[in-house]
Parts: C-alpha cells; sequence; structure tokens
C-alpha cells in the first residue's frame, strides 16, 4: 500500500517517487512502443517485428525502407501523439471539474471541431489542411463558449457537465444540419472524417502535434502538484497557497488546445479522453490526477485500437474511432452503473 | 516538544513596512459583498495576538464570511485585510499559507487518500518542485498525526473514518502547514456531542500549549463561552462586543445579537457564562406582553 518514496540528496533536494505508477508508466510506455512496432508491421505488404526495428534503425531495404518510414510511421507516430493528447486533456479535465464524466467527448469538444471540419467540407469544399484549420478553430471555439458559460466563480461539479452537455448537444444539431444539405461525396468524406481515421496521416501531421506536446505536455506536468492539492476543493487548495483561479485557466487552456489539436489531426476519436484517466487510475491506484500514467494509458490504447481496427477488420477500412467508441460506450456504462451504485448521481 | 512543531512567531522581517496594528491579523474597514450583495460594511476587527477567538452570531450575521476575508478567500471590495501589516492580498500565496492555515467547512478528501498522505498534503505550503519531500515534511506530519491522535490511523482510507475521526485528520492537515495563527470554519458541524467537544479539546490545546493563535466560527453560544479567550458577537455585519467571554456574556447581550431571552447563569464546570434560554411559555408571554416581562427579568 505504502508505495511513495522520496529520493534525497545530501544538498536538500527532495523528489517524492510513487514506485507503482512509476512502474505503470514504463510498462505503459512498453506497450505503447510495442504496439506501434507491430502496427507498423501491420498492413497490405506484412512486416516482420524484427525488420521493423531493424529498418527503424536504418537498417532496412529499400522497398521496407519506403513502406516503414513513408507510410506508416507518420501514421503510428500521429496514433501516439493524439492517443497521449488525448488522454492528458481527459485527466486535466476530469481533475479540474472533480468529476470522470467532464472528460472533451462528454462536453462536446469533439463535436465543436466535428462543426468546424465540416464548414470547411460542406460550405467550401476545402482541402485536408484547410479541414484541420477548420477543426482547431472549432474545438478551441467550444471551449472558450464552455469557459464563459460554466466558469463563473470556479467549475462546481456536474455544473461544467450539463453545460456541456447543452453545448454538445446544440453543436450535434448544427452538424445535423450540415450533413443535410451537403452532397453525397462530402457527405462521405465527412462521415469517415467524425468518426476519427488515422489512415493517410503523414509527416505534415506529425510536426505540429509534436511541437505543440512538446511545449504543453512539460507544462503541465510543472503545474501537478497544484493540480494535486485542487482535488480538496477550492477552499483548501486556496488555504495552503496554490493561486486556484490562474492554474485553473492555464491547464484548461493547455486541455483545450491538446484535445483541439488531436482532434484535428485525427478527427474525434471517441472515449480515449474519458477512459485513459480512469483506467490509468485503477493501474495505479493513487490519488491524484495522474496525468503521465493518463498520457501513456491514451497513447497505449489509441494505437492498439488501431491495430484491432486493421486486424479484425481488414485493411484500413474501418476507422479507429468505431473501435474506440465500442470499447469506450461499454465502459461509459460501466462507469455509469457504479457511480450510480456509489450513490454519486 | 521539538522546534520543527513550534510556529514561526516572529511576525514580519520587513522593518520598512508600516504597521497599523500590533496584533497580527486584523481586518480595517472592510466591506464584504458578494456580487452586488453586501453582508458587512466598514467592519474592524483585531485578532489578539495567542488569543483563541471565537466569533459567534446568529445565521446569515456574516461571521463566516468574515473568516473568508481574514484567510484572503474573498477580497474586501473595501477595506483591507492585514497580515504581519502587510495588506494579504499582496502578499505571495505560499507566504501568506506559511503563516495563516484555514480549516473550511467543506472539504473533499479525495478518492482512495489514505490519512498519512492527506496530512502530508499540508507541507504543499513548505514544498518546491525540487524539494518535494524532506525528511523535516516526513517528522511534521508525523507529530501532526500524533498531536491529533490519528498517528494510528496513518495507513488507513480516508474515506472509511469517522465523521469525528475525518474531522481530527483535517486538522492534522492544518497544523501540518505549522501556522501561527489558524481559521477554522465551524469545526464540529455534524459531530455528536463528544466529538464536539474532543475538537474543542484538540483546539483549546493547540492554543495553550502551542501558543497558536485560533480563529473559529462557532454556532453553540455554551461551546464558544467555555472555550474562547476572545469572544467577538456579531449581528448584521456589525460588531456588537468583543472581549472575553466572562466580561461580555449576558442575556441583555444574547437578547441583543440573537433576540432570545435567556438566562446567564455560571458554568459549574468551569465558571464561564452558560446561557439558558428562557422557556417556551416565558418567552410566548414576553411577546404579548413585551415591556412587563422585560422589566421582571431585569430586576
Amino acid at each position: 500500500m505504502k508505495t511513495n518514496r522520496a529520493v534525497r540528496t545530501p544538498g536538500g533536494l527532495s523528489v517524492r517517487l510513487d514506485v507503482r505508477a512509476l512502474t505503470v508508466v514504463l510498462l505503459l510506455l512498453a506497450a505503447a512502443l510495442a504496439a506501434s512496432v507491430v502496427l507498423i508491421g501491420t498492413g497490405d505488404f506484412p512486416i516482420p517485428a524484427g525488420d521493423v526495428l531493424r529498418t527503424l534503425a536504418g537498417d532496412g531495404d529499400a522497398g521496407q525502407e519506403f513502406i516503414v518510414n513513408e507510410l506508416r510511421l507518420p501514421r503510428v507516430l500521429v496514433g501516439l501523439l493524439v492517443g497521449a493528447s488525448l488522454g492528458l486533456g481527459g485527466a486535466l479535465f476530469q481533475a479540474v471539474s472533480r468529476n470522470p464524466l467532464g472528460s472533451p467527448d462528454i462536453l462536446g469538444l469533439g463535436q465543436g471541431a466535428t462543426a468546424g471540419a465540416l464548414v470547411v467540407i460542406v460550405l467550401f469544399s476545402g482541402s485536408a489542411e484547410l479541414v484541420t484549420v477548420g477543426a482547431l478553430v472549432g474545438g478551441l471555439a467550444t471551449g472558450i463558449a464552455i469557459y464563459l458559460l460554466a466558469w463563473k466563480r470556479g467549475v462546481h461539479g456536474y455544473r461544467l457537465v450539463l453545460v456541456g452537455i447543452g453545448v454538445s448537444a446544440i453543436v450535434t444539431a448544427v452538424n445535423g444540419y450540415l450533413l443535410t444539405i451537403s452532397d453525397i461525396v462530402d457527405a462521405a468524406r465527412a462521415v469517415v472524417w467524425m468518426t476519427g481515421s488515422l489512415s493517410g496521416r503523414d509527416w505534415d501531421q506529425v510536426w505540429p502535434l509534436l511541437m505543440l506536446c512538446a511545449v504543453l505536455v512539460p507544462l503541465v506536468l510543472a503545474n501537478a502538484r497544484e493540480l494535486r492539492m485542487m482535488e480538496m476543493g477550492d477552499e483548501v487548495s486556496h488555504a495552503l497557497g496554490v493561486r486556484v483561479e490562474r492554474v485553473r485557466a492555464l491547464l484548461m487552456i493547455a486541455a483545450v488546445l491538446l484535445t483541439a489539436t488531436a482532434t484535428a489531426a485525427a478527427g474525434p476519436v471517441s472515449f480515449v479522453a474519458l477512459t485513459a484517466p480512469q483506467l490509468a487510475r485503477r493501474l495505479t491506484r493513487s490519488p491524484g490526477p495522474n496525468l503521465l500514467p493518463s498520457l501513456c494509458m491514451g497513447a497505449a490504447l489509441l494505437v492498439t485500437a488501431d491495430w484491432v481496427s486493421q486486424r479484425v477488420f481488414g485493411a484500413d477500412q474501418l476507422p479507429v474511432g468505431v473501435v474506440t467508441g465500442v470499447l469506450g460506450g461499454v465502459y461509459l456504462l460501466w462507469l455509469l452503473v457504479t457511480e450510480r451504485k456509489a450513490g454519486r448521481i | 516538544m521539538s522546534a520543527a512543531t513550534t510556529p514561526d512567531m516572529s511576525g514580519s522581517a520587513n522593518k520598512n513596512i508600516r504597521r497599523s496594528t500590533v496584533n497580527r491579523l486584523s481586518a480595517d474597514n472592510v466591506t464584504l459583498a458578494y456580487d452586488q450583495r453586501v453582508i458587512a460594511e466598514q467592519l474592524s476587527v483585531e485578532i489578539p495576538d495567542n488569543s483563541f477567538t471565537v466569533i459567534v452570531g446568529p445565521n446569515a450575521c456574516g461571521k463566516s464570511t468574515l473568516l473568508r476575508a481574514l484567510s484572503r478567500m474573498l477580497k474586501p471590495s473595501e477595506g483591507r485585510v492585514l497580515l504581519d501589516g502587510q495588506v494579504i492580498q499582496s502578499m505571495p500565496a505560499k507566504k501568506v499559507a506559511r503563516t495563516l492555515g484555514l480549516l473550511p467547512q467543506s472539504s473533499i478528501a479525495p478518492d482512495g487518500i489514505t490519512v498519512a498522505d492527506l496530512v502530508g498534503r499540508g507541507r504543499y505550503p513548505h514544498q518546491g518542485i525540487l524539494r518535494q519531500w524532506s525528511t523535516e515534511d516526513e517528522r511534521v506530519v508525523q507529530e501532526s498525526m500524533a498531536q491529533t491522535g490519528v498517528a494510528e490511523l496513518a495507513d488507513r482510507y480516508v474515506d472509511e473514518l469517522s465523521g469525528g475521526q475525518r474531522q481530527r485528520v483535517w486538522i492534522a492537515m492544518a497544523l501540518a502547514q505549522q501556522t501561527p495563527l489558524l481559521l477554522l470554519d465551524e469545526p464540529t458541524t455534524y459531530l455528536d456531542i463528544q466529538h464536539q467537544i474532543d475538537v474543542l479539546d484538540l483546539c483549546a490545546e493547540l492554543h495553550e500549549e502551542q501558543g497558536r493563535t485560533l480563529v473559529a466560527v462557532l454556532h453553540d453560544l455554551n461551546h464558544a463561552a467555555r472555550y474562547a479567550t476572545h469572544l467577538i458577537a456579531l449581528r448584521g455585519g456589525t460588531v456588537i462586543a468583543e472581549g472575553a467571554p466572562n466580561d461580555i456574556v449576558t442575556a441583555e447581550l444574547v437578547e441583543e445579537v440573537f433576540g432570545l431571552r435567556c438566562q446567564v447563569i455560571e458554568d459549574p464546570e468551569t465558571g464561564t457564562p452558560l446561557v439558558v434560554p428562557a422557556a417556551r411559555k416565558a418567552r410566548t408571554e414576553a411577546r404579548t406582553g413585551a415591556e412587563k416581562v422585560a422589566a421582571t427579568e431585569a430586576s
């Protein structure tokens, strides 16, 4: 039960390590990377894992090099980064709202991004790059709308969730309208985007995601201790010297950016942001926001789901969002039942 | 007792700052309001150093609001709250948290947290990103748990404790913060009588043996009169009376503050004032013939 260890140096520095959480992070990281290698080897031209590793090390033959480095590696990297962003974004949302349902899926950030993408696809028949920009703008706008509607004197549990459900319903209606006025080609393109898919992702999608994560992940982790204090309520954390409003605003902006960018890159892959933090928490069994475990869990989940969608249903036909949707939907039902039994809803 | 648990009594080191009061904590002509709803206007309160100050008053008299202002949870719309001669809002948040602790009415124990972990979180204002868990932190947490009698519960989950035990754990967390001033907002609410006394005894101990300055909001006037060294009676956002309970608690004051007819007798246990509400019949008669009853009561 006691898994906290303090590492101290003679100079008076000390770092607190949760051994169990650290083990979970390392195992999830290993799982995500192993799944990535298997995923790179999966497709119309199967490549054994050994060859994949050799090619990644720069030691493969020309044909394999093209398939691995140009076609499949970017797709897998986008999967890892999108999963990580969604896992971290979800953990932030859930920790700040102190509610497992306060995650981007329920709050309608995915729908908001979809609306932005649909506007570009249906009204302007825009290019893939423009769709990405549209989705980003849509997601950020939804995040701001929820913030303005729900944030009066801080978030209070279900208020954020209820406002989010309302916003989500309105945006879904708009999306439905946009689909009905579109022609069949645009509609088909829109529907694939709306399910969340990793197919056809290349290096152009990798770089912006990577840069965003490189900035936001350290920023978020630097505020993890404050977030941990905020679990005990605004008053206690305030009394302990946490600048609650500032930390909350900063972390929410980071969470919206992470979620919106991930959605812009891969479409609204459902339920990863909802499930990853909860699953991570069950593995670490530690209170607190579990940010790093959630991030790794998100990456592992998404890459595994992508592999399942290719392996079980064949080729690129099934978008990854269908798999995460089925898994996440089952999980959501289970969560609602247990929360109800615990008397929380 | 080791030096570690003795709070810093030195006050502000900054000599350039004009100290408007001798006491460490005071509210100076504050107007307190939520949005447009004004709770108190031009309220001035001094918290005497090394006192166990208790704030009493009827519901909605502004006592919790005053405590929120003193703990910088609520910014006064006018006037200022001074801590060690400085405006409390202008001080660094962590520095205030090393001087002034608050035990609010509503606090949330995170799911699956152990007692030792929760108490350990009280060390936050003393920590930094490179100083996350020193031997000092470890020792203070152990001592805080020992002082509040929850040391043997260290590895238990907070969710599974009784109300009285849980309140002790929260007090231990506030103690681990090692602040010379500690504010408590209705620390006995929801506890049965035995645990109410238990918590108040603990507060008295912290005050007497460690010289901490305590400020508590209490509902029970008799508890307040028994434990406080300094009593502040509020009504409608105004201080009606303040001072030692023996000096200020009279039937007239209780009637003025709470609108309740009563007798004040000597507590047979402690000699402090004991408020005994008048019987229902007497109070009904009082309403019909108010002047006459007032005259007989006063005699």
